[in-house]
C-alpha cells in the first residue's frame, strides 16, 4: 500500500475524521476545497450582489458591463425604504412594521400556548397521548400552501381577510405544533422531581411549574421562539393570499410587489431585502448561546 | 410522628393502566416500612399517593388520624426524598435547606437555627455555600435528606433515594438512614427495588407485584416463608429453588429422589412446589448418608461462599450455597441432600403458600 503524505508525516490530530479522508491525500483535499469554494461563491454571490446593488447609484445598477468595484456608494435606497419620495413614511416601512407586529404577536401566542401544552404532555398521563401528539405533528406534514384556499374561505366567512389578527392567528396555528414538539423534548429533560418537591414545600402544581421548571426551560424557549419567529417573519404564501391592503400587508409580499411594474427599482428592492434579512440575523446572533444550549441540552446526564 | 393507613387504595390512569389495585397497608408510628417490588409494581405510585402527588382513583389514606385524601401535599405534613435529589439548582445548600421552612413562613431566626442544627447533624457545614452542581452525588443526597429532616414532618417518604449513588456510597448512606431513623424515631416509608436495601433497612417489608401487595412481614418472615411464588423468586440471591414435589409416605418427594420434610396440613390433591433456600441444601461427597447422586454443573466462588449449580436429574438445576472450604470442580459427581427444616410449600395453580 502506498503511503500518503498524511500518513507519513504526523500532522495535527485527525482522529475524529473518518479514515477514508486521510487516504485521499493532498490531491483530494485540493479538489474538496475547490468544490466547496465554488459552492460557497454560488451561494453567497446573490447575497453579495444584493448588498452591492443596495448601495449603488441607479446608473451603476444598470451599467454594462456590471461594476463589481469602483462604483459610487450611496445610501439613498435605504432612505427610500423608510421615507416616501415626497417626505413622510414610506409604504415599505409600514409593511416592515406590520411584519414586526405579526411575527412578534404570533410567536408570543404560540409560545404562551405551546409551552404549557408541552409541559402537560410531558408530565401527565393522558388518554391516547401518543395519538394526540401524532395528530398535532400531522398538521406539519403538508406544506401550508395546500390549505390556503380552505383557509381563505374560512377567513372570508369570519371576516378575518386582510387583517393583522388573521395573519397572527394562522402563523400561531402553524407554530403551536412545532412549539409543543420542540418544548416537550426540553421539558422531558427537566426532572419532574423539582415540581414534586416544590409541591411538598407548599406550592400548587402551576406555581411549581412557573417558579421552578419554567426558569430551567428559558434556553429551550428562546431556541424555539427564534424558529417560530423566523417562520412567521419569512412567511409569504398566506401573507399574499390573505392580505390586500397596504395597511395590513407584511414585508415579504410588499417587497415582492416592488417587482413587476414597467420599471423596477432594483436598488430599492435590494435595500429592502437587506433590511428584511437583518433582524433574523441579529436575533439568531443574540440568542446563539441559547441555540447551542438548546441543541446540547439533551446531552446533560440526569 | 404518626402512622399511615392506606385502605383499599386504587389507582387507574386515564390511559387505562391500573398502577395500584386495592392495596391495604398499615404503617405503624415510628416504623421504617419498606415497599419492595420490581419496576412497575405500583410501589412508587402508592408512595406518591401518600404524598399527595397523585390522586388515587378510590380508597383512603390516613396520616395519623387525619384523612388526607383531599389535602394538597404541603398540608399533609410529610417530607419526601427523591431519586434525583430534586435540590433547587439555583439555590445554595443553605437556602435549599431553608426553603421548606421559609415556604411555611417561619421567622428567619428559627429558620437559621434549624438549618444550622440539621447541617450539624448531617455534617453539611462545609457545603452550606455551594450550589447543587458543585456537590457530589452522595453530598447531594445528604442535602436532600437534610432538607426533609429540617421540616420535622410526621412522616418521611423515600423514593429510591440510593439508586443514583455508586455501590460503596450506597452502603454508607443506607447505614446513615437507618441510624437517623432509629435516633429520631420517625415514621419512614421507603420504596426500593433492591432487596438487600429492603432487608437491611426495613422493620417490615411489603412486597408488591402488579399493583397488589403479595406479602407484608418482617425481613426474616419474608425470607423464611415467602407468601407466594413471586415473593419466593424475588427475595434472596440466588433465589429459592422451587422444586416440584409429591406427598407420599409422610414425606415430600422431589424429582431425582430428593426427600424433604413435609409441613403439617398439606392438601393431597393438588400439584405442589417446595421452596428450598440454597443454604438449606448441601453438596457432599458422592454416596454420603441420605443423599441423592448429582453432578456439579458450575461453581461460582464468591470468596465468602461458593454457589454450586447442581443437576440431580430433576429437570431443573438447583442452587446450593456452601462455605468456601467445600471444594468441588465442575462436572464432578457429588451427593445432594436437604439439610434445612420444613420448607414452605406452594400450590402451583394459585401460586400461594399452602403450608
Amino acid at each position: 500500500m502506498a503511503i500518503s503524505i498524511d500518513e507519513a508525516v504526523p500532522g495535527p490530530a485527525t482522529d475524529d475524521a473518518p479514515p477514508e479522508r486521510r487516504r485521499g491525500g493532498r490531491g483530494r483535499m485540493v479538489v474538496e476545497v475547490l468544490l466547496l469554494t465554488a459552492l460557497a461563491v454560488a451561494m453567497l454571490f446573490p447575497v453579495l450582489w444584493m448588498l452591492e446593488t443596495s448601495i449603488k447609484e441607479n446608473r451603476d445598477v444598470y451599467a454594462v458591463p456590471a461594476k463589481f468595484f469602483g462604483f459610487e456608494v450611496t445610501l439613498d435606497h435605504y432612505k427610500d425604504v423608510f421615507v416616501a419620495p415626497g417626505g413622510g413614511q414610506s409604504d415599505l416601512s409600514g409593511s416592515f412594521l406590520n411584519s414586526v407586529i405579526v411575527a412578534a404577536a404570533s410567536t408570543v401566542l404560540a409560545t404562551v400556548l405551546g409551552v404549557p401544552a408541552a409541559w402537560a404532555y410531558s408530565r401527565f398521563t393522558l388518554k391516547a397521548k401518543k395519538d394526540q401528539l401524532f395528530f398535532i405533528l400531522s398538521t406539519r406534514f403538508m406544506p401550508p400552501v395546500v390549505v390556503v384556499i380552505p383557509i381563505f374561505l374560512m377567513y372570508r366567512a369570519l371576516g378575518l381577510i386582510d387583517s393583522k389578527l388573521g395573519l397572527v392567528l394562522i402563523y400561531a396555528a402553524f407554530n403551536v405544533p412545532f412549539t409543543i414538539w420542540m418544548m416537550k423534548g426540553f421539558v422531558d429533560e427537566v426532572p419532574a422531581e423539582y415540581e414534586d418537591a416544590a409541591m411538598l414545600d407548599g406550592y400548587t402544581r402551576l406555581q411549581a411549574f412557573y417558579k421552578f421548571t419554567l426558569p430551567l426551560l428559558v434556553p429551550g424557549i428562546a431556541a424555539t421562539a427564534v424558529f417560530a419567529l423566523i417562520f412567521s417573519w419569512n412567511e409569504f404564501v398566506f401573507a399574499i393570499f390573505l392580505t390586500s391592503s397596504q395597511e395590513v400587508r407584511t414585508a415579504p409580499p410588499a417587497i415582492a410587489g416592488l417587482i413587476g411594474g414597467t420599471t423596477v427599482d432594483w436598488g430599492l428592492v435590494a435595500a429592502s431585502a437587506v433590511v428584511f434579512a437583518l433582524p433574523v440575523l441579529v436575533f439568531a446572533y443574540l440568542v446563539r448561546k441559547h441555540l447551542v444550549a438548546g441543541v446540547t441540552l439533551g446531552a446533560v446526564r440526569r | 410522628m404518626a402512622g399511615i393507613d392506606v385502605t383499599s387504595l386504587h389507582k387507574k390512569y386515564p390511559d387505562g393502566t391500573v398502577a395500584v389495585e386495592h392495596v391495604d397497608l398499615s404503617i405503624g408510628d415510628g416504623e421504617l416500612f419498606v415497599m419492595l417490588g420490581p419496576s412497575g409494581c405500583g410501589k412508587t405510585t402508592t408512595l406518591r399517593a401518600m404524598a399527595g402527588l397523585e390522586r388515587q382513583t378510590s380508597g383512603d389514606i390516613r396520616i395519623g388520624r387525619t384523612l388526607v385524601n383531599d389535602l394538597p401535599p404541603a398540608e399533609r405534613d410529610i417530607a419526601m426524598v427523591f431519586q434525583f435529589y430534586a435540590l433547587y439548582p439555583h439555590l445554595r445548600t443553605r437556602d435549599n435547606l431553608a426553603f421548606p421552612l421559609r415556604a411555611e413562613g417561619k421567622p428567619e431566626k428559627e429558620v437559621r437555627e434549624r438549618v444550622a442544627e440539621v447541617a450539624r447533624m448531617m455534617q453539611l457545614e462545609r457545603l452550606l455555600d455551594r450550589r447543587p452542581h458543585r456537590l457530589s452525588g452522595g453530598e447531594q443526597q445528604r442535602v436532600a435528606l437534610a432538607r426533609a429532616l429540617v421540616r420535622r414532618p410526621q412522616a418521611f417518604l423515600m423514593d429510591e433515594p440510593l439508586t443514583n449513588l455508586d455501590a460503596e456510597l450506597r452502603a454508607d448512606v443506607r447505614t446513615e438512614i437507618k441510624h437517623l431513623q432509629a435516633e429520631l424515631g420517625t415514621t419512614m416509608v421507603y420504596v426500593t427495588h433492591d432487596q438487600v436495601e429492603a432487608m437491611s433497612l426495613g422493620h417490615r417489608i411489603a412486597i408488591l407485584n402488579k399493583g397488589r401487595v403479595e406479602q407484608v412481614g418482617t425481613p426474616l418472615e419474608v425470607y423464611d416463608r415467602p407468601a407466594s411464588l413471586f415473593c419466593a423468586a424475588f427475595i434472596g440471591s440466588p433465589p429459592m429453588n422451587l422444586i416440584e414435589v409429591q406427598v407420599a409416605e409422610g414425606a415430600l418427594h422431589g424429582p431425582g429422589g430428593l426427600v424433604l420434610t413435609p409441613p403439617d396440613g398439606l392438601p393431597r390433591d393438588r400439584s405442589l412446589v417446595a421452596g428450598v433456600r440454597p443454604e438449606a441444601l448441601e453438596v457432599t461427597a458422592p454416596g454420603a448418608d441420605r443423599t441423592v447422586p448429582a453432578r456439579v454443573v458450575s461453581a461460582e466462588a464468591l470468596g465468602d461462599e461458593i454457589i454450586y449449580v447442581v443437576d440431580h436429574g430433576g429437570g431443573t438445576d438447583v442452587r446450593v450455597r456452601m462455605p468456601p472450604t467445600v471444594r468441588f470442580a465442575a462436572d464432578e459427581q457429588v451427593g445432594l441432600r436437604h439439610a434445612g427444616g420444613t420448607p414452605p410449600v406452594y400450590d402451583t395453580s394459585t401460586e400461594e403458600l399452602v403450608a
